[in-house]
């Protein structure tokens, strides 16, 4: 689970963890685990970054079976940026390499590996509301994962997706860049938000914490009354709803 | 040009708060961003292109002497001139010289980049001599007295309006021209100004090593009109913009005009092999080319920094970055704005009067998607953020409240137990200054967060604990 999941939206862990359970997967969380060492290691500080991706390391290799995380950066850094952080340490690097290979992202693990076999997974999900989706930056461009998200939400019924303007531009999250960069992150979340506005939806989707959280700020202080949520939110909803 | 990249920051500002600009901006995403993934999406083996062209560029850069030489050879063997310059002072000295011993009075110029660097036309203007730009863009910034804002279309932030009445000022025209009135009145500006000059300066788009010829992409016709008009031209390159064949050549300029425009092809290709030859009409006396480091083996000489030299010049990464499209291109305070120029800037001008440049980016990605030769922008910037906080002295600079900041996040974030004490402590202590669970107003550094957006307070049931419970409910 990743840091942000854990102490600012934990609904969005136990949605993950609902949906897995209801498609039949037995789901571990261990206690060990803390940040993945991306916010560091984004702000130039590797040798901080190495540690707790150390750490990182310790508490996964010692699991089993795949490794499923809510969001497409912490995905990303596991998967792509460890192998440049260690590459002067061969055996830290070949660790990463391992634990890598485990990592799925929630969605991309769905569609890639539960529904394998079919042309899309159905999870029989209902929910009658409006939706736009942001295609977060990290998932969709360090990642590769895009259909997966947008399969998954075409599949629930009666969720009618509206899209919006440039989905695939980056609402100006970017970790510190938010803080140390205040005045550029706002013009970009204020474009965000007004391309979301004028979709109509009732919900915008995302795909990761850090960019909801975000999103959701933002939101509140215009006193919006769209919402943003995380995919495995959405999912939980409308398959909770059938069980 | 002096760079001025501590600015960052507050021309940032400035031009985030001007409706004018930000109006423009939206050309640079609506026009060229569309275009160029239009003109993608319109090309068989796009992407497939875009890895020949980058396995040019890196076998051109990896053997980088060897067509350098190749060059001069060739060059020399059409009857030009190769001049090496180390600095831009070297590249200008060179220049000015010249232009004195040939007792040039008015020298017409076609775009270049590198001669921004040089302050070019400024230098030529302090020493009496008439230096005009001739790309319309160019002419106008001139004009105006400014940097260029942008890597192919340097006057983008201005609106037809300001050009319209910067015209006015200058030569006497109806401030209500339109566009094409207006293109129509440089253009009657600068055919006379082309048929006086003595000398002209143009940048170099390729440099095909096999066979000494350079080539100017232009859509203005003005590159050509440079080329065969005065009797001197000098050509003025950054040492990276070689290819070692035609046939290279071919494939690159696929990639670099679609990534450009969206066009299949540029209104003008331009190869110029050294001077007039004696059977022919048109052309300079005079041919000479001038290859410029400035700073471009520090980026050589650095594996992780190489792949900057595969850069095109194209503008692709520009139009897609949301930053660049919101700060515009006098923030990043120096000639190569945007994704590419966060990277080039710092390092050929300083990076630690350009230590904002490589931590003003998301990190989204988008640069390294639109651009031509696939170059990992994002990659690079991490490597600078690194080279700031651990690198050598001289390039360090980062504040102790920093450092002791990320200390304290590796200690909090080593041991689970002290992870989950500190959220709970966050959540105490916000609590009394929190609404619904959100701070409207925190203190530095996170007043950067809340002054445009809450930020939700941790919360007083992380994850971890709900899912213990959740497990002990179902074995219990």
């Amino acid at each position: 689970m990743t840091c942000l999941v854990d102490q600012f939206r934990p609904e969005v862990g136990e949605s993950v963890v609902n949906v897995l359970e209801r498609l039949g997967v037995n789901v571990e969380f261990p206690e060990g685990q803390t940040c993945c060492g991306q916010p560091a290691f984004n702000s130039g500080f590797r040798n901080e970054a190495r540690d707790v991706a150390r750490h990182f390391l310790d508490v996964f290799d010692a699991t089993e079976g795949p490794i499923i995380v809510p969001s497409g950066s912490c995905g990303a850094m596991v998967r792509n940026f460890y192998a440049e952080m260690f590459e002067d340490d061969p055996a830290e690097r070949e660790r990463a390499r391992r634990v890598g290979e485990r990592i799925y992202e929630f969605t991309e693990f769905l569609e890639d590996v539960l529904g394998e076999d079919e042309p899309y997974l159905n999870l029989g999900a209902k929910l009658e509301d409006t939706a736009t989706y942001h295609q977060c930056c990290h998932l969709e461009r360090e990642l590769g994962v895009d259909h997966q998200p947008q399969e998954l939400l075409r599949q629930v019924e009666g969720l009618q997706m509206l899209p919006m303007t440039r989905p695939e531009v980056c609402c100006g999250f970017g970790g510190t860049f938010a803080v140390k960069f205040s005045d550029v992150s706002t013009a970009m979340l204020d474009e965000k938000l007004d391309n979301a506005a004028a979709t109509g939806a009732s919900t915008i989707v995302a795909g990761d914490t850090g960019c909801i959280m975000h999103m959701a700020g933002g939101l509140r202080r215009r006193g919006s009354r769209q919402q943003v949520r995380h995919i495995a939110e959405i999912l939980d909803e409308a398959s909770g709803a059938q069980a | 040009m002096l760079p001025k990249t501590e600015r960052f920051k507050q021309g940032a500002r400035e031009t985030i708060a001007d409706p004018v600009i930000q109006e423009s901006m939206e050309a640079v995403y609506n026009g060229f961003h569309n275009n160029r993934q239009s003109a993608g999406a319109a090309t068989e083996g796009w992407d497939d292109q875009r890895d020949r062209g980058r396995a040019i560029k890196e076998h051109t850069i990896a053997n980088l002497d060897y067509y350098l030489e190749m060059l001069t050879d060739k060059v020399d063997a059409n009857g030009g001139n190769v001049f090496f310059a180390d600095d831009s002072a070297a590249a200008t000295e060179y220049i000015l010289s010249l232009a004195r011993t040939r007792d040039v009075k008015t020298v017409i110029k076609s775009k270049s980049m590198v001669s921004e660097e040089m302050s070019l036309a400024h230098e030529m203007e302090a020493i009496g001599i008439e230096a005009v730009e001739t790309d319309l863009g160019e002419y106008i910034i001139q004009l105006a007295g400014e940097a260029p804002y942008h890597i192919i279309a340097p006057a983008i932030h201005k609106s037809q309006d300001q050009v319209a009445e910067m015209f006015a000022e200058t030569t006497g025209t109806d401030p209500g021209q339109t566009p094409e009135e207006l293109t129509t009145t440089a253009r009657g500006m600068l055919r006379e100004t082309f048929q006086r000059a003595d000398m002209s300066v143009t940048g170099v788009n390729f440099a095909v090593a096999e066979s000494g010829s350079i080539v100017l992409v232009t859509n203005e016709g003005n590159g050509r009109m440079c080329t065969s008009i005065p009797r001197v031209h000098v050509a003025v390159m950054g040492m990276e913009k070689i290819v070692p064949s035609m046939q290279d050549l071919a494939m690159m300029l696929r990639i670099l005009i679609r990534s450009a425009t969206g066009q299949r092809i540029s209104s003008y290709v331009t190869m110029v092999n050294g001077p007039r030859r004696d059977e022919e009409e048109d052309g300079p006396e005079e041919f000479h080319l001038v290859i410029v480091d400035n700073g471009r083996m520090r980026l050589l000489a650095d594996p992780k920094l190489r792949e900057a030299l595969y850069c095109l010049r194209c503008g692709a990464c520009l139009n897609a970055c949301p930053v660049y499209r919101k700060v515009g291109g006098h923030s990043y305070g120096w000639v190569y704005p945007g994704p590419i120029g966060a990277v080039v800037s710092p390092v050929l001008s300083g990076l630690k009067q350009g230590k904002d440049l490589p931590f003003a980016s998301s990190l989204c990605g988008a640069c390294r998607e639109a651009c031509p030769v696939k170059i990992d922008i994002p990659n690079m910037l991490l490597h600078l953020r690194q080279q700031i906080v651990e690198g050598p002295s001289e390039v360090r600079s980062v504040g102790w409240m920093e450092r002791l900041g990320w200390r304290a996040w590796r200690f909090g974030n080593m041991k689970s137990g002290r992870f989950r004490t500190g959220g709970k402590m966050a959540n105490l202590m916000g609590r009394p200054f929190a609404q619904g669970g959100m701070f409207r107003r925190l203190p530095p550094p996170l007043s950067g967060w809340t002054r445009s957006r809450d930020l939700p307070l941790t919360a007083s049931s992380p994850f971890r604990d709900r899912f213990n419970k959740r497990r002990t409910r179902s074995e219990g």
